[in-house]
């Protein structure tokens, strides 16, 4: 049987008002004493004097899904969190928009910090996601994470 | 044995498809990949790595007859 797994792509940028609607919902749980956030923006990088316009995603869908539910699972098992909340952009995402939300939540604030880098830095190594970097002549190059 | 060659980012450009179906005889991924590498010989100087069923796989890990993918450098985030 074909599991699946809670999807963590969404078309396009990531908007300002769904990562307040999505704080907003918190007040409700209020054992919670500490977020913690992290946006990933698309940087306008500057290379041989092309700059980045967007970054076009694609992802391996299946196996990415799959590696961020492993993601969470680990992350529940390392801190004491709440809850936590991955989104990831798919297809075109302009320079200065936002193409990954990362949002932890816990009683406590110095379990938010260590488990938001951890989410982060496992998600970049882990998950098959790719990115094409789109430049202002409408040229392209694959970005690698460093 | 059929199997299913999924290609993805930079190397999906190379190939020139997104996936494949490949009828094979051999037993293990590090067959496939040079199977794959002698079909598209551009994809030998590219860093990938390789993916069966969902999960990274050497080239020792053996055939199951489903999904492989070919996967370029991760750009997350």
């Amino acid at each position: 049987m074909k599991t699946t797994y809670k999807n963590v792509f969404r078309d396009g940028p990531i908007s300002s008002s769904f990562i307040a609607q999505s704080i907003a919902k918190h007040q409700s749980k209020t054992r919670i004493g500490a977020h913690n956030i992290f946006l990933g923006q698309v940087r306008a990088d500057m290379i041989d004097g092309n700059e980045v316009v967007a970054i076009d995603y694609s992802a391996y869908e299946e196996m990415a899904n799959k590696k961020f539910h492993e993601i969470r699972e680990t992350t529940f098992k390392k801190f004491n969190l709440t809850c936590m909340h991955i989104y990831h952009s798919l297809g075109m995402v302009k320079s200065g928009e936002i193409c990954l939300f990362v949002f932890v939540s816990s009683p406590r604030r110095k379990e938010v910090f260590k488990a938001l880098e951890y989410v982060v830095e496992t998600m970049k190594a882990e998950a098959p996601v790719f990115g094409k970097e789109i430049f202002e002549d409408q040229s392209h190059q694959w970005k690698i994470n460093s | 044995m059929l199997v299913e060659i999924k290609y993805f980012g930079m190397l999906a450009e190379i190939t020139g498809c997104s996936s494949e179906q490949l009828n094979v005889s051999i037993k293990k991924i590090g067959e496939i990949k040079e199977l794959v590498l002698d079909k598209y010989p551009d994809l030998r100087n590219k860093d990938f790595r390789m993916a069966q069923n969902h999960e990274l796989v050497s080239d020792a890990t053996m055939i199951t007859g489903q999904e492989i993918a070919i996967l370029p450098p991760f750009a997350g985030g």
